[in-house]
């Protein structure tokens, strides 16, 4: 049997902390929280997750971005997907599907907050097979 | 710089000449509505003429002779519906009696000008005119962007109401689909998390009304001789069992007594909000300091805290509704965001201000000053 997969679930949105950790580990997930950029950076000091959930605007408007550039120096290989509300506040849309976008945004999927659960969950699967 | 469309009709060629040799190079300041403004003029000899030159382009002002050819200056205004327009009339006339000024202004005139007249009463009676327009202009503008800032508020609110739903919502589906398992324990945080952001937006929905009230003037206000003294200390019992499951202590100070007229809803309001707050943003084993002083009659409203404090750049947006100073330390205190701008509100009521010194991990210091109303009550407007 695999031993579970651990994931990095960080947003400063404690319900959607709860909720999403709660549905995550119905399926088997380990998942470890961060309310915001600086906690998530200590448990990075320390643990490698397989795949990391960040929100892209917590206390700085930028917090998500810094974060998602910082694991991705010390962990090339760990996918993140980067969660906004940027899209239904400002009408700014962000994409990160193609390889000029990537090469800057440092996340490899963009979802649009309310997060659907099952789309979530899917980009996860999709995630660590292709890694895998 | 605005630069006015005048209109000059009379049927004289010479007196259409002076005023626009006198007006079309003047710029003259308006300190009273701080502008600058200059005259363009454009001319007309008679009636027909300037009734089509007013109805595809409406001059800004309109100097009219009272007696044209084929009609009256009298006549031509009626012609032209000058009462909903914006433009302002200045009208030109000989038989400068009492009678005709009167009638003139009925029919929508802003002003009259004796013939004959100097370059100087010409200016001065435009200038007049100026400062109407452009005042009248300036309000409609204020006007706007008070609707623009409703519209803002109201698109905030909707936003800021939706999420307590939204995450509710989500722990129903939680515990529906039962993606814990089938132990109610399992549940727990989710229910405690629910009950904490419906009274969230219960304190919402009852700052929202407080706001509503107070903007809208629609109670009726009771001002009546109201102890300071005897509020403060009711605030501060309903805030105590907060206050005490953290060891914060609330400290009052007055020279007593201190009274002022007011309705004792708002002084309620005022000193309900500020030493919630000084209590929720303190640390624990903290101090909360609230001083009443009068002078006159002037009421003074000190409270301060020994908590998280902020930056001079948050304490520069805190009165603004719908602001929360969004932080590490922040993170776990709940607020509709809307408390200290009812307070701003309130106090400018009562001819007064409020204002916060603050430093971060010290405290925060809240000055609030309100003057005494007249012992009659005001009605709403």
């Amino acid at each position: 049997m695999n031993t579970a997969k651990k994931i990095l679930l960080v947003d400063d949105d404690i319900d959607f902390l709860v909720q999403i950790q709660t549905r995550l580990k119905a399926q088997q997930y380990d998942v470890i929280t961060a309310e915001g950029q600086q906690d998530a950076e200590k448990i990075l000091a320390e643990t490698k997750p397989d795949l990391a959930i960040l929100d892209l605007m917590m206390e700085q408007v930028d917090g998500g971005f810094a974060l998602a550039y910082h694991l991705k120096q010390k962990y090339p290989d760990v996918p993140i997907i980067l969660c906004t509300a940027v899209a239904s506040e400002t009408g700014i849309e962000f994409d990160a599907s193609t390889d000029e976008e990537r090469s800057w945004i440092k996340a490899d999927v963009f979802l649009p907050k309310p997060v659907r659960f099952e789309q979530l969950a899917r980009e996860i699967e999709r995630l660590l097979q292709d890694k895998a | 710089m605005y630069n006015l469309r005048t209109l000059v009709v009379d049927d004289e060629l010479g007196m259409r000449l002076g005023i626009q040799k006198a007006l079309s190079r003047y710029k003259m300041q308006l300190a009273e509505v701080a502008a600058e403004v200059g005259f363009i003029v454009e001319m007309a000899e008679s009636a027909e003429e300037a009734i089509e030159k007013i109805n595809t382009d409406r001059p800004d002002i309109l100097l009219l002779d009272y007696k044209l050819p084929s009609m009256s200056g009298l006549d031509l205004l009626e012609r032209i519906n000058v009462q909903e327009s914006e433009m302002v009339t200045i009208m030109i006339t000989a038989y400068a009696t009492l009678e005709a000024a009167v009638l003139a202004i009925k029919k929508g005139a802003f002003d009259f000008l004796a013939k004959p007249f100097e370059p100087d009463e010409l200016k001065k009676a435009v200038k007049k005119a100026a400062q109407n327009l452009i005042l009248a202009r300036q309000i409609r503008k204020l006007e706007q962007e008070k609707h623009q800032v409703r519209f803002q508020f109201i698109s905030v609110l909707g936003h800021e109401l939706k999420s307590p739903l939204n995450a509710i919502e989500g722990y129903l589906n939680i515990m529906h689909e039962r993606v814990a398992g089938g132990e109610l324990k399992s549940y727990d945080e989710m229910i405690d998390r629910s009950v904490v952001r419906i009274q969230g937006m219960k304190k919402m929905i009852a700052d929202l009304l407080d706001l509503t009230r107070i903007e809208s003037g629609q109670k009726k206000r009771e001002i009546v001789e109201c102890d300071v003294c005897a509020i403060a200390k009711a605030a501060i019992e309903s805030m105590q069992t907060a206050a005490s499951a953290r060891n914060i202590s609330i400290k009052l100070n007055a020279d007593e007594p201190v009274t002022m007229m007011a309705d004792a809803g708002e002084i309620e309001i005022v000193l309900n909000n500020l030493v919630t707050n000084a209590v929720k943003y303190n640390r624990d084993s903290g101090q909360v300091r609230i001083t009443l002083k009068k002078e006159k009659n002037l009421v003074k409203i000190t409270v301060s805290d020994t908590g998280i404090g902020m930056s001079a750049e948050e304490s520069a947006m805190l009165f603004k509704e719908f602001v929360r100073i969004k932080n590490e330390k922040t993170r776990h205190i709940d607020g509709s965001g809307l408390g200290l701008s009812i307070v701003k509100k309130i106090a400018t009521i009562y001819n007064g201000d409020v204002n916060v010194t603050s430093q971060p991990n010290v405290g925060s210091t809240f000055n609030v000053r309100l003057h005494s109303e007249e012992s009659k009550p005001t009605d709403p407007v």
